[in-house]
């Protein structure tokens, strides 16, 4: 069961090697959290994630799952809840693609679009649904600020995460007031190994600082975390630039 | 018998959980409910005053008492009351009051439940001279997980383990209660200025056998010399040849407070500023030392309940409820916990320092002889959860305790030390309900 505080005492990591999910594990650990599922493809990073968070004390077991392989989704995850309950979920898996190859490439473009959107709305579903029967619980949503307007930058990503964010607040709206709580995350340019090599975006943050982020909006039992916060404040002002003006933008 | 699919909260509005509400009308129902529960078990709720999760199920079935509420028999000369569950207190008084009786002890709302007062084993201020509600049950109907119902008498195991059992040993039917004789309804309290945590202590501690009820409010805003400041308060029930002659007439009348206008209270209203200048006026309104004034017992026992909404001023995350005890000798613990608030400027609201008795005969009841401090928090305050966790690493270390019925967050680990009848609890109800019928949210953090 979550505390007052909205610590979970149970935690679920889909995509168990993310940087945020993993900085995020460690800080609920230092909290309630005694029992973590690593869900993620078999690995030897799997395995040394687990380790990592055995070492801090919690009860850390991995599970085999494939964000594209969506038909498996309910009998690997539905499995999960069968054991207990699960007091949180946080669905962290998520590829950034290469655009410029994914643009001449139309099947490693649909990847991009299979795993961050149609493998989390699979996965997605089938959590929301184990945890409106188990009757609490939170599903936290990693989205990102380039869901919010196509960049050229990387709008093969974008539009991924686009449909992800649009489904998750959907997905909040529909589960409201059945005890299970909906949190869209979106941060901005996050220094990360997916990230790494490229030019790094204003406001950039780190793992640490979205975990941070996540806690608090626990606490909080907000609906949307921005992370930076400030970024709510820009992306809320670039949504209404005009599109001759924002193709100009330094920051497409 | 109505079902619904609700969103329950404790009194503290944390973390919502959903169940399957029902509302039995008779016994039958009531054990209908429990013989065909579903794998998440059930609990019952009374006025759903229980500050934390003792009272909800996520995705099981909830028994909703309130309809279960007949006063089924008063004997007016011996001294008790036959009563459902689902009776509130506050009807309780109504009805008891023009017989001349009062009910031995109420916690500072009187809308809570019977069931909910035997479950949580509720003290009140007078828990020195009167102990806590289980010492005045003098025996109650309990549906076990069978569906059966047994009579359970003071003295038994189960008797020890549901007085304070936070409704898991099963669902308490009815009750047999021992009243306390009164001539009026009205109190003669004496109230007085502590300049500090000290103060309060030794004005408490003077209390005699006379004053049966005491509580010192604590002012946990006030910093430098005056950390600790408090109003203490004392009253006694007035005998009737104490009132002129015009009073005695109408001396038994019991009148309520003001009726509910909880929605007139706007939502994260009370903030460090305005809780500051609250208890400043609350400490300096307070006379330094007046005697002999008349209360009513409304006003008296349940101030809250004229502003039942109180807890919504808290604001989005609701509120968290911290109350513990520790033993007489480790007043210095007191004080460093009220240092640790008084530090951080948090905006405690409703911080009440008693004396305890001697203990019941309750397993998991909370009241242990010595001192208890109580007081209630916004759950959105940041740093909140470290400094209640340290909280209760000092409590238990100094052999002391926290509250169940308020808990909404302690960690499992430290209930053992807390409550050394624990094991004896689990193994009874390993034995009494191996499938584990009844279930709350509190049962399945705490691992009860």
């Amino acid at each position: 069961m979550k505390d007052a505080f909205g610590a979970p005492q149970s935690l679920l990591v889909l995509g168990g090697t993310s940087e945020i999910g993993l900085a995020t594990a460690r800080r609920l650990i230092a909290r309630r959290t005694r029992t973590v599922h690593l869900a993620g493809r078999p690995s030897p990073a799997l395995e040394r994630a687990a380790a990592e968070l055995r070492g801090l004390g919690a009860d850390v077991r991995t599970v085999a799952f494939d964000a594209l392989d969506s038909a498996s989704h309910e009998e690997v995850l539905g499995k999960l809840f069968t054991d207990g309950d699960i007091d949180m979920v946080l669905l962290a898996f998520g590829v950034l693609g290469d655009q410029a190859r994914d643009e001449e490439e139309p099947l490693s473009a649909v990847r991009v679009a299979q795993t961050n959107y149609t493998g989390a709305v699979s996965a997605g579903l089938v959590c929301a649904g184990a945890l409106q029967a188990q009757g609490h619980g939170s599903l936290v949503v990693l989205s990102a600020v380039a869901g919010e307007r196509a960049r050229r930058a990387d709008f093969i990503y974008g539009s991924s995460k686009a449909g992800l964010d649009a489904f998750a607040q959907g997905l909040g709206d529909a589960l409201h007031g059945t005890g299970v709580h909906v949190m869209v995350v979106r941060p901005g340019f996050v220094r990360s190994r997916m990230t790494a090599g490229r030019e790094e975006a204003p406001l950039a943050t780190t793992p640490g600082a979205v975990a941070d982020a996540i806690v608090t909006g626990l606490r909080r039992r907000s609906e949307t975390v921005w992370v930076p916060g400030a970024l709510r404040v820009v992306m809320s002002a670039l949504r209404h630039v005009p599109r001759p003006l924002f193709r100009r933008l330094p920051v497409r | 018998m109505s079902v619904d699919t609700v969103s329950l909260t404790g009194w503290g509005r944390t973390s919502p959980t959903t169940a399957l509400r029902f509302r039995p009308r008779t016994y039958e129902e009531a054990a209908v409910v429990v013989r065909g529960r579903g794998p998440r078990g059930v609990v019952a709720r009374g006025l759903g005053r229980a500050h934390g999760d003792a009272a909800q199920n996520a995705g099981g079935s909830v028994l909703d008492m309130t309809a279960l509420d007949r006063i089924r028999a008063v004997d007016a000369v011996a001294g008790t009351v036959v009563c459902d569950a689902g009776v509130s207190l506050r009807r309780l008084l109504g009805t008891l009051l023009p017989l001349g009786w009062f009910v031995p002890v109420t916690p500072a709302t009187g809308h809570v439940t019977v069931g909910g007062a035997i479950g949580s084993d509720v003290h009140g201020r007078n828990h020195r001279t009167a102990g806590s509600f289980a010492r005045h049950v003098r025996s109650l109907e309990l549906l076990t997980a069978d569906g059966e119902v047994r009579t359970v008498l003071p003295g038994t195991d189960l008797f020890g383990a549901t007085l304070g059992g936070l409704g898991l040993t099963g669902v308490i039917l009815s009750a047999t209660l021992g009243l306390r004789p009164v001539t009026t309804s009205l109190m003669s309290v004496d109230t007085a200025r502590a300049a500090d945590l000290d103060g309060a202590l030794a004005r408490l501690s003077a209390c005699g056998d006379g004053t049966p009820y005491a509580a010192a409010w604590i002012d946990l805003l006030a910093r430098g010399k005056a950390t600790g400041r408090a109003v203490v308060t004392r009253g006694e029930h007035v005998p009737l040849d104490a009132l002129p002659a015009h009073a005695r007439r109408t001396a038994l009348t019991f009148r309520p407070g003001l009726p509910p206008a909880a929605s007139l209270i706007p939502e994260g209203l009370l903030g460090r500023g305005p809780t500051a200048l609250l208890n400043e006026l609350r400490h300096r309104g307070a006379p330094v030392v007046r005697t002999r004034q008349l209360q009513r017992i409304s006003a008296f026992f349940h101030p809250l309940d004229s502003a039942p909404g109180w807890c919504r001023a808290r604001g989005r995350a609701g509120s968290v409820q911290y109350q513990f005890t520790v033993g007489h000798g480790q007043e210095e613990t007191l004080h460093r916990v009220v240092r640790q608030l008084t530090v951080r400027r948090y905006p405690a609201f409703h911080a009440v320092l008693k004396r305890f008795g001697e203990s019941g005969p309750g397993w998991l009841s909370f009241p242990a002889p010595g001192w208890t401090l109580s007081f209630g928090l916004p759950a959105g305050l940041p740093g909140l959860a470290r400094l209640l966790d340290g909280l209760d690493e000092e409590v238990a270390a100094a052999g002391g305790r926290v509250s169940l019925a308020k808990d909404a967050r302690l960690r499992p680990g430290l209930l053992a030390a807390m409550y050394p009848r624990l094991p004896e609890f689990r193994a009874l109800r390993r034995e009494l309900d191996p499938e584990g019928a009844f279930r709350s949210d509190l049962s399945r953090r705490l691992v009860l």
